[in-house]
């Protein structure tokens, strides 16, 4: 078996939405079938940094995929460029999300050697996001890195279109792992503490933890909230994870 | 933590971005996390012309300390020049 990965930018969907997709290259050739998992890139973009996270989910045995949810809106603009442009406008708005991540899934499910389940995993803005997407597809895990505003819209001084995702998250669909920072305010630990709570009472399953000493961003390689020892327990939980309920594999040689 | 607040003002002049120098007509500023510079949080500008397109910005990035440093020599720049000089109906 190899270790080989491909990663490049696609074109998906009837519109052709712009993402970045990353696999192993040759493993399922062998009979491996494998599990696939949508990024949702953070407020500043479709970035080198997010970019890095989905090869890293190929070289973990993942068919992975981020699509560019400011492509309908800044086609051919530099991430900083698109982010505030789209930033100037309000942000995305969330069946857009929604819609654009439905079709990066759909793309993972077409790939051959797709073993039927997807996950997703957010980061920031992204964080919220995949938590308002496993409320709308049918996905089979999702993971939340310290999305803000899930329960509460931003003040309405930011001019952001996004909403309060309280009301639907008794249509979560999926278990969630959500990875956040004890020194973040923005979502603090009381509102995680809400969040798992109203998850509670639905029922939801909701795997949870925070770590000391760190912040908001702290598995950003390129910004100084990088946090080694939280980005590393993070990324251990985020594969252990994904691997229980998407029945991923690491790659072997 | 991300603030996602963000004032945004019509504003009326230019700037010199890399394909050159362009009417701006909106100014974008907020408190959040920067692309490039060394820190944590920044008070960023984004300079830009929407009808443009997204490229059409110039962008600046700026700690608290220098933010405020550069209001204040804003305001030092205008009472020190005779009223209304750059005044979008200034005489010229």
């Amino acid at each position: 078996m190899s270790d080989a990965i491909r990663a490049e930018t696609v074109y998906v969907g009837d519109e052709k939405i712009q993402a970045y997709q990353a696999r192993p290259l040759d493993a399922w050739r062998d009979g491996a079938l494998l599990p696939g998992v949508v990024v949702i890139h953070h407020l500043p973009g479709y970035d080198d940094a997010t970019k890095e996270m989905v090869r890293r989910f190929a070289v973990n045995g993942y068919l992975a995929i981020c699509p560019n949810l400011f492509w309908r809106e800044a086609p051919g603009a530099s991430p900083d460029d698109a982010s505030a442009f789209v930033r100037g406008q309000g942000g995305i708005p969330d069946e857009q999300i929604i819609g654009d991540v439905r079709i990066a899934a759909d793309a993972l499910r077409a790939l051959d050697g797709h073993n039927g389940k997807v996950g997703v995993i957010g980061y920031c803005s992204g964080g919220r996001q995949a938590l308002l997407v496993a409320t709308a597809l049918p996905l089979d895990a999702a993971v939340d890195c310290y999305g803000a505003f899930a329960l509460e819209p931003p003040p309405a001084a930011s001019g952001l279109k996004m909403t309060s995702i309280k009301d639907r998250l008794g249509d979560l669909g999926c278990p969630v792992l959500g990875l956040f920072g004890d020194d973040d305010k923005n979502p603090a630990p009381a509102e995680v503490d809400r969040l798992a709570a109203i998850l509670a009472e639905h029922g939801k399953q909701f795997e949870r933890h925070s770590y000391e000493g760190a912040g908001h961003g702290f598995f950003a390689t390129d910004r100084p909230g990088y946090r080694p020892q939280a980005a590393v327990d993070g990324w251990r939980r985020v594969f252990a994870f994904f691997d229980r309920h998407l029945g991923g594999k690491r790659l072997e040689v | 933590m991300c603030t996602y607040d963000t004032e945004t003002v019509d504003i009326e002049g230019s700037a010199k971005g890399p394909a050159g120098w362009f009417a701006v007509t909106r100014a974008a500023v907020y408190v959040d996390h920067p692309h490039h510079a060394p820190f944590g949080h920044t008070l960023n500008i984004d300079f830009a012309d929407p009808a443009q397109g997204p490229a059409a910005r110039v962008a600046v990035e700026l700690t608290e300390e220098a933010a405020r440093a550069l209001m204040a020599a804003i305001e030092a720049a205008l009472d020190n020049a005779p009223a209304g000089l750059a005044s979008a109906s200034a005489a010229v």
